[in-house]
């Protein structure tokens, strides 16, 4: 039996941290949310639905959370290609090469966002070096513009910066999976394909899924990668709230916005979640 | 009684009971540099029980594996009916095995676990249901078909594994320890079951184990492997009543290593001399504690012959066991006898023992060392 002295001990910070940091911001968010700002661009505290009435009114705002959602199902995709197949072979099949492999899908992690940012920056860009690859093998006679500042180039920075984050989760998932399972099936006559599609990729679907979604909700309240190669185009749902917090000045509309898409990723967790418990077999 | 044949196809123990089935040539393998089988020969029968018993490390799980296809052997040979069995693939062999940890998949259901074999190999979707509902009666888990393997117990799981390996009419079944997780009345249970259904199915049985007295109460032939080599293949009452060496005499059953002398057809250790078949200098006897019994007329001497061997002892310790009670004897010398004998009452003192010569069965000393 813990003292009661532990138990606050080991309670009381986690608690206080969440509420300071967590959930008083949030609070205050909600309360901007159905506040308003007067012509000469003052916060006027009176209590209002304006802000929410806006958002659904002005196309504008539901167009850019569509096309934030499109990417960030695109990106999903893209990260769930790329990552399953990496995890499944650093799971299955690396052997000696595991811990190295391991190693160089962790170490982009510890490059700077902006640093990788650029990079794709110089990669799409007209003078880049990818145009430059394409002249050079004479496959196009003029730079392709639709490479940088387009959606296409967000998808492609933000599937490189969270693919690793929906291949760790799968990755466990896959190194959960008793290997005799394995052996059995082989046992009882099932090719590796079979193999893989009824005992391997059903029992790392909690996995799939944990990365599906932390691929998703990152995307989707990505503001960096849109702004660096995004363009116009390419613009997502928190670059708005971004200006609406900055050079716009409405506070209001801006919370407004972050309250519904904080509820739109909250309801998405507790779905996957419920989902992931379902998949998850003792 | 449930077939788990086609009416049309012969048992295969009735109809070539002592033909070879399985022949394993020569099989060597490392893991890295450490040899794990260094040359086994080894030729099953068809429809046998056999066991692979040894210690853990001696090898006889990569045995088991090498011959389901988990592992690649380094040389040597696998046959089974006419077929090189070591050039195919796992999931092409007609071998199933029931794993120690089961194994069971648990997201399928009991039933689907079950199925498994047969949906890989296509059969066809009328028969399935039937065969999976005949496999799962024969193991006695008709009414769990459609539970989840997580709240089956051990013994139940073991159970589906059996059936689900069963249910392929595999030619050659393993078996890798599948009783050792479970408890002591359980796997007594299981042991009888097992051996009916073998008997029942006609299917060669591989069992490995590490206990001497599971093999001996199911085998029909009992291989005892030791650090990668194998010591003796013999039928039980055999492998007992005639060890090969002094590893197997000592594995298999409690015994007397006896380091004898023998001169003039007179085998001589420490205090005790008997007579002796044949040849001279150092041998090795293995001598059954159930073989020495109280010597009826005290100090009175041996038969002159020496076909009756008689040494005196200090009864240093005696633990009950029922029926019998083992005693152990100080001889002198820091020699120590042991001896079952039944119903003594409690001893204390000297005592006089005697056995018969022919029950002293020289042994060799071993390869496997």
């Amino acid at each position: 039996m813990y003292s009661r002295a532990y138990k606050a001990g080991v309670t009381i910070p986690p608690l206080l941290w969440v509420t300071l940091f967590l959930l008083i911001p949030y609070a205050i968010l909600f309360c901007y949310s159905f506040w308003s700002v007067s012509s000469l661009q003052v916060i006027v505290h009176t209590w209002t639905f304006q802000n929410y009435v806006q958002l659904m009114r002005n196309p504008i705002y539901l167009q850019v959370l569509f096309r934030s959602m499109r990417i960030a199902g695109a990106v999903t995709l893209c990260a769930l290609l790329l990552g399953y197949p990496l995890a499944y072979y650093l799971s299955f099949h690396a052997a000696k090469r595991k811990d190295l492999l391991y190693q160089l899908v962790i170490i982009p992690l510890w490059a700077s966002y902006l640093v990788r940012g650029y990079a794709w920056k110089t990669i799409l860009g007209s003078d880049g070096v990818l145009n430059g690859l394409l002249q050079y093998l004479h496959i196009t006679h003029r730079p392709v513009e639709f490479l940088l500042y387009s959606p296409f180039a967000v998808i492609i920075t933000l599937t490189h910066i969270y693919t690793p984050f929906a291949l760790l989760p799968i990755y466990a998932s896959l190194e959960h999976i008793p290997r005799n399972l394995v052996e059995a099936s082989h046992d009882l006559g099932a090719s590796p394909w079979s193999t893989f599609r009824r005992v391997i990729l059903p029992l790392s679907l909690p996995g799939l899924l944990a990365g599906a979604t932390f691929a998703f909700v990152l995307t989707l309240g990505d503001f960096l990668a849109p702004l660096l190669v995004g363009g116009p185009s390419g613009i997502m749902i928190s670059n708005i709230v971004v200006s609406l917090f900055g050079a716009a000045y409405n506070w209001p509309l801006g919370a407004a916005i972050s309250f519904c898409m904080m509820l739109l990723v909250v309801t998405l967790l507790f779905a996957t979640e419920r989902l992931e418990k379902r998949l998850t077999v003792s | 009684m449930i077939a788990p044949r086609d009416a049309g196809t012969p048992a295969v123990a009735s109809s070539a009971a002592n033909e070879s089935l399985l022949s394993i040539r020569q099989v060597i393998k490392r893991y890295g540099k450490r040899p794990v089988l260094r040359g086994i020969s080894l030729e099953v029968a068809s429809g046998e029980f056999l066991t692979i018993l040894g210690e853990s490390g001696s090898g006889k799980t990569t045995l088991l594996r090498l011959i389901a296809g988990f592992e690649e052997l380094d040389s040597g040979e696998i046959w089974m009916g006419g077929e090189r069995l070591d050039r195919i693939s796992a999931h092409h062999r007609q071998v199933n095995t029931v794993f120690q940890s089961y194994a069971i998949f648990p997201h399928l259901s009991v039933f689907e676990n079950v199925a498994y074999g047969l949906r890989a190999k296509n059969a066809t979707r009328s028969e399935i249901p039937e065969r999976v509902a005949q496999a799962l009666t024969m193991v006695k888990m008709s009414e769990f078909a459609q539970a989840a393997p997580s709240r089956l117990s051990g013994g139940q799981q073991q159970r589906v594994a059996l059936a689900r390996a069963l249910v392929n009419r595999p030619r050659v079944l393993l078996l890798d320890e599948p009783l050792s997780a479970l408890d002591a009345n359980l796997r007594r249970q299981m042991q009888a079951e097992l051996k009916s259904l073998q008997r029942e199915v006609g299917i060669t049985f591989i069992f490995v184990t590490h206990d001497q007295e599971e093999a001996m109460a199911l085998s029909d032939r009992v291989a005892l492997l030791r650090a990668g080599l194998l010591e003796q293949v013999a039928p039980p009452r055999a492998i007992y009543g005639e060890p090969a060496t002094a590893y197997a005499a000592q594995f298999i059953g409690q015994t007397n290593l006896l380091r004898a002398e023998i001169r003039d057809g007179i085998a001589t250790a420490g205090a005790i001399s008997w007579r002796a078949a044949a040849g001279a200098g150092k041998a090795i006897y293995s001598l059954r504690p159930e073989c020495i019994r109280l010597a009826p007329g005290g100090a009175a001497a041996a038969a002159p012959d020496g076909s009756v061997a008689r040494f005196r002892g200090r009864v240093c310790n005696q633990s009950f066991g029922g029926a019998t009670d083992l005693v152990e004897v100080d001889c002198g010398n820091s020699s120590t006898i042991r001896v079952r004998l039944p119903n003594p009452g409690v001893l204390t003192g000297e005592h006089h023992f005697e056995f018969n010569a022919d029950d002293a069965t020289p042994v060799r000393e071993g390869d496997g060392t």
